[in-house]
């Protein structure tokens, strides 16, 4: 038997989320907006760093160990200067961000055979870009170094080149070139599912009591469950062509791989509308207009992107943030759609995942459930 | 003298309003060709339901928003070409009257004083005045919020009244108001027209006929246009003799015949009993010929009562047929 | 004849605040009950507690035989509810609106539909938009979507405000024609002219059902004596005079002349003769048929 109550809810939704286009273009444009602005802006990527030199040596040596940190990726050799005071004012006000001092023996000492002393001087005040840019001088600076040394010992006459008694290759998996998009887009997906979805089945659900429509449901047989159901799912559908498009500008634009099942990603992304969802239904039962429900949302939003691994990760946090974390879901979500895109691993490894977003998803919608009563007071 | 003075004010929206758009029927006349005047000391009641034009009306009156044609003067002032001049001589409440909750009495007032230009020295004697005026003088340092309806709405009447207008526009001031507290209040509005000295004019928008009843005279609105004028014993006189009364049983049958006699003009049926509006001249005929229906019916009362103006507005508009308007609000 | 609704000492209070204190009344089979007050004197929240959305905090009531508290899904199938807002939804045309809550209540017969807008009037205005009907039209729209199950009992909750004159005698037409086939309605009105139309009023002031019976008995019983309009000026000397004058229980300032209540052994002759005496220059007084607010002011004074 089909459900007429439930049909008619359904049915007036979609009419109602139709004929207010503003909305609708809002929700289906919001996605993308965020998407271009955390693909590019929110870019972690460490790279063409601006490297003032002071070289004091001008010998063949020095300009090989220029050239060193020339072929990297991380530093431009953007300033040739010609004192100590003029590399400080460069950094200073920020024209370049670090600076290399090449001594006026480096060569001498290098021939010498003795170790040649050069500074590397960073500005520190962007932490994110100073560590990558430290580590990558230092990777730099000891791997000229080891060269050195092995020339000098061929030199020597040893006809075995220098062999290093543990020789570290690290190997990036799955992002080979440490692309922020490969981060952010999976990580968006979560974002705007809860954060879009919670909003528009708040503000669907304060709509009918502001307009006092609700009132009148409430008088009718309709079960609430039925009016719960049918209030829902009109905005999962939209979630999930959010979901969808993200997915699609994501492998398209900013080439994110989807290396996982398609209708795994659905699944494991469904699962967690649930709790997008069952948030908006809460704070639609606690809130009495749509601007109380928003702010309500809201409340939820910051911790969720926060303490999620959204952004930062969470074993850099200290220890009380990462116990509060287990009880974000979208944690768990992250963890979960970014296995299933850039890992291509299979839904059934990520049974720890998955089982706490059934538990958070069954505890926040019985909890809304129960709130919403067929009744005024 | 006349304080409030529309000639042929007119305003459309929609795409009336745009002369260039093509001249469209669901374009709405809100305010269509209406003239009148207000004088000091006289209360004026524009009546007619909502969509009728009335807070359109008021809005052209403050140049809250532009009239298309015709032209509005305040004490003088023209609302459109001196709106600084103009407004500062009016004092308007609304049907929410905005007050500040958390603010007290005597903070409010201060605030709409301030607002109104009302130099320091001068706010708060006559904040102390007109509370005593409205009767709040012992409630000054009160929160707003802890004031009964009725005392809010004094207190609203307080803050319009604050800058000394010598207009007045109240807008549905007492609707839904306790009957108590709208005697009191329509006492202040009597009292505030009476004091000669300052000679206030005061115009009063509303969909009751009981409210509008009160008034001096009265203007009836129905779709922008004024359909008469007059005080409110000049416009029951319109139909005097013309308003039966029937009761008696069955009240159904009863009303089917009345329905069908000649002279009858329409029949309402108020619960336990009709009204009849008859033609001019046909009460005593109708009379004759419904006193004594065939049995089993029964007539116990049959006469003709004094016409209420609701009675005035109905036979008015009754050529009006009721089609469903595009009127927004 | 049968009881519809049975209010036995309702009562609701929120927080300190008493909304409706001790009600207790009756409501017959095809009865149109009127329940008169200001805004804010309980009558939206004795609606609220018979058709079981708030609970009553003292008190009971039964509804066409159910417990409003425990046989609420029961009660409210054979009710129709018209709030105060008009539960319209702006987005939605007229024929929307009304097959949405037909759905809602599981009825789905396109005949019942027709008939029902055939009813208000309303067809040839099934493609357009609620936003775009004036409030006569809306109101009833509203009251197609709360007939449309076909309910034996109807709650109106403050159904006319602000519609046209005109309008509310056609919506009327509309209430009593359902009452003769033997629908009983409840409806509320702050407006005093309006409770002249019902069969029998409630009067509610401040949370207490004050009186509850027909117009002409409430007028007959709460105001034994006389009401008089009184042409004098100047008024508010005449005002003074009047208060002042043995026999007069109420006068007041009713626009351009004065309304006094008298007991019954007052006339018109010594009416005269008090404002004469006093100086005031008389130029009518005339017995008038007492009104409803009348009656409210005898009750709540």
């Amino acid at each position: 038997m089909t459900n007429s109550r439930l049909l008619s809810i359904i049915r007036k939704e979609f009419v109602q989320i139709a004929r207010d286009p503003r909305t609708l273009v809002l929700a289906l444009i919001i996605p993308v907006v965020q998407l271009f602005l955390l693909g590019y802006a929110a870019n972690n990527d460490v790279r063409n760093i601006p490297l003032a030199i002071y070289d004091q040596d001008r010998g063949p040596t020095a300009r090989a160990l220029i050239d060193a940190y020339r072929a990297a990726d991380y530093f431009k050799l953007a300033y040739d200067v010609d004192s100590e005071a003029e590399l400080r004012t460069l950094i200073e006000n920020g024209d370049a961000r670090a600076g290399l001092i090449i001594p006026a023996d480096y060569s001498l000492q290098i021939k010498s055979g003795s170790s040649a002393q050069v500074a590397f001087i960073l500005d520190g005040s962007d932490p994110t870009a100073a560590s990558t840019a430290l580590a990558a001088a230092q990777f730099i600076g000891q791997a000229h170094a080891t060269a050195i040394m092995s020339e000098r010992l061929q030199q020597k006459g040893q006809t075995a080149a220098l062999t290093l008694p543990v020789d570290v290759r690290t190997q990036v998996w799955y992002n080979p070139d440490l692309a922020s998009a490969y981060f952010m887009v999976p990580g968006l997906t979560g974002m705007i599912l809860q954060t879009l979805t919670s909003i528009l089945t708040a503000s669907a659900v304060v709509r009918e009591r502001e307009r006092g429509t609700i009132e009148q449901l409430i008088v009718t047989p309709i079960r609430p469950w039925e009016l719960l159901l049918g209030k829902l799912l009109p905005y999962t559908i939209l979630a999930l062509v959010n979901t969808f498009e993200v997915l699609v500008i994501g492998s398209l634009w900013f080439n994110v791989p989807v290396r996982g099942d398609l209708f795994q990603i659905a699944l494991v992304s469904g699962l967690f509308l649930v709790t997008g969802l069952g948030i908006g239904l809460l704070a639609s039962t606690i809130a009495n207009t749509q601007q109380e429900a928003i702010l309500t949302v809201w409340m939820t939003l910051l911790p969720s992107i926060f303490l999620s691994g959204f952004f930062f990760p969470l074993e850099a946090m200290p220890r009380f943030l990462q116990v509060i974390s287990y009880a974000i879901p979208l944690r768990y979500y992250l963890v979960a759609i970014r296995s299933l895109m850039l890992k291509g691993v299979g839904i059934e490894s990520l049974q720890p995942q998955i089982i706490p977003l059934i538990i958070f998803g069954l505890l926040i919608m019985s909890a809304a459930a129960l709130r919403f009563k067929k009744r005024l007071d | 003298m006349d304080m409030i003075e529309a000639k042929h004010l007119s305003r459309a929206f929609g795409k009336a309003h745009r002369p260039w758009a093509k001249q469209s029927p669901d374009a709405l006349r809100a305010v269509d060709d209406v003239s009148l005047r207000v004088a000091a000391g006289e209360i004026y009641g524009l009546v007619g339901p909502d969509g009728a034009g009335k807070t359109t009306f008021i809005r052209l009156l403050c140049n809250a928003i532009r009239a298309d044609a015709g032209e509005a003067t305040i004490a003088g002032y023209s609302a459109a070409r001196q709106p600084e001049l103009a407004r500062a001589q009016i004092g308007y409440l609304s049907q929410r009257f905005s007050l500040y909750e958390e603010l007290t009495v005597l903070e409010n007032l201060r605030f709409f004083a301030e607002v109104r230009g009302l130099p320091a020295q001068e706010w708060k004697p006559r904040c102390h005045e007109i509370l005593a005026f409205v009767g709040l003088d012992e409630f000054g340092s009160r929160r707003a919020k802890l004031l009964s309806g009725g005392m809010k709405q004094k207190l609203g009447l307080a803050a319009a009244l604050v800058h000394r207008p010598r207009v007045l526009l109240l807008d549905e001031p007492t609707t839904g108001v306790d009957p108590l507290t709208r005697q009191d209040f329509w006492q202040l509005i009597i009292r505030l027209v009476s004091d000669a000295e300052h000679g206030v004019a005061v115009l009063v928008s509303t969909p009751y006929m009981d409210e509008a009843s009160r008034c001096g005279r009265i203007g009836l609105l129905h779709h922008g246009h004024l359909l008469t004028e007059g005080t409110p014993t000049q416009l029951r006189a319109t139909l005097q003799g013309r308003v039966l009364e029937l009761a008696g049983t069955p009240l159904r049958a009863l009303r089917r015949i009345a329905e069908q006699d000649v002279g009858v003009e329409d029949v309402q049926m108020f619960g336990d009993r009709l009204h009849l509006r008859v033609k001019p001249g046909a009460g005593d005929d109708v009379i004759s010929r419904l006193r004594a229906p065939a049995a089993p019916l029964q007539v116990t009362r049959l006469r003709s009562v004094p016409p209420q103006l609701e009675d005035v507005f109905i036979a008015l508009t009754a050529e009006v047929a009721a089609m469903p308007t595009t009127e927004g609000k | 004849m049968s009881t519809v609704i049975l209010a036995d000492n309702l009562t609701r209070r929120f927080g300190d605040f008493t909304a409706v204190d001790h009600v207790s009344f009756e409501a017959q089979t095809g009865e149109v009950l009127g329940y008169l007050g200001p805004n804010g004197s309980g009558k939206t929240t004795t609606i609220r507690m018979l058709l079981g959305l708030i609970r009553p905090t003292e008190g009971r009531a039964e509804v066409m035989g159910f417990d409003v508290q425990h046989d609420t899904e029961r009660l409210r199938r054979q009710c129709g509810y018209m709030s105060q807002k008009f539960a319209l939804y702006d987005e939605l045309t007229v024929w929307e609106n009304l097959t949405f809550y037909a759905g809602v209540y599981g009825v789905n017969e396109r005949a019942r539909l027709n008939e029902t807008l055939k009813w208000v009037g309303l067809v040839g205005q099934e493609k357009t938009r609620t936003t775009a009907l004036s409030s006569g039209w809306r109101q009833r729209l509203a009251l197609a979507i709360a007939f449309i199950h076909r309910p034996r009992l109807l709650f109106l909750d403050e159904p006319t405000s602000g519609v046209d004159p005109t309008a509310r005698r056609m919506f009327w037409d509309l209430i009593y024609a359902l009452a003769e086939e033997g629908v009983t309605v409840l409806v509320t009105t702050h407006y005093m002219d309006e409770a002249e139309y019902c069969g029998r009023v409630g009067i509610m002031r401040a949370g207490k059902l004050l009186a509850m019976d027909t117009p002409s008995n409430l007028k007959a019983k709460a105001l034994p004596g006389r009401a008089w309009d009184v042409f004098a000026e100047p008024l508010l000397k005449s005002l003074a005079v009047l208060e002042a004058t043995p026999g007069v229980t109420r006068a007041g300032l009713s626009g351009d002349h004065l309304r006094a209540i008298t007991l019954p052994g007052v006339d018109v002759n010594a009416l005269h003769a008090a404002l004469g005496a006093a100086g005031v220059t008389v130029a009518a007084v005339d017995a008038v048929e007492p009104s409803l607010e009348d009656v409210f002011l005898a009750l709540a004074g």
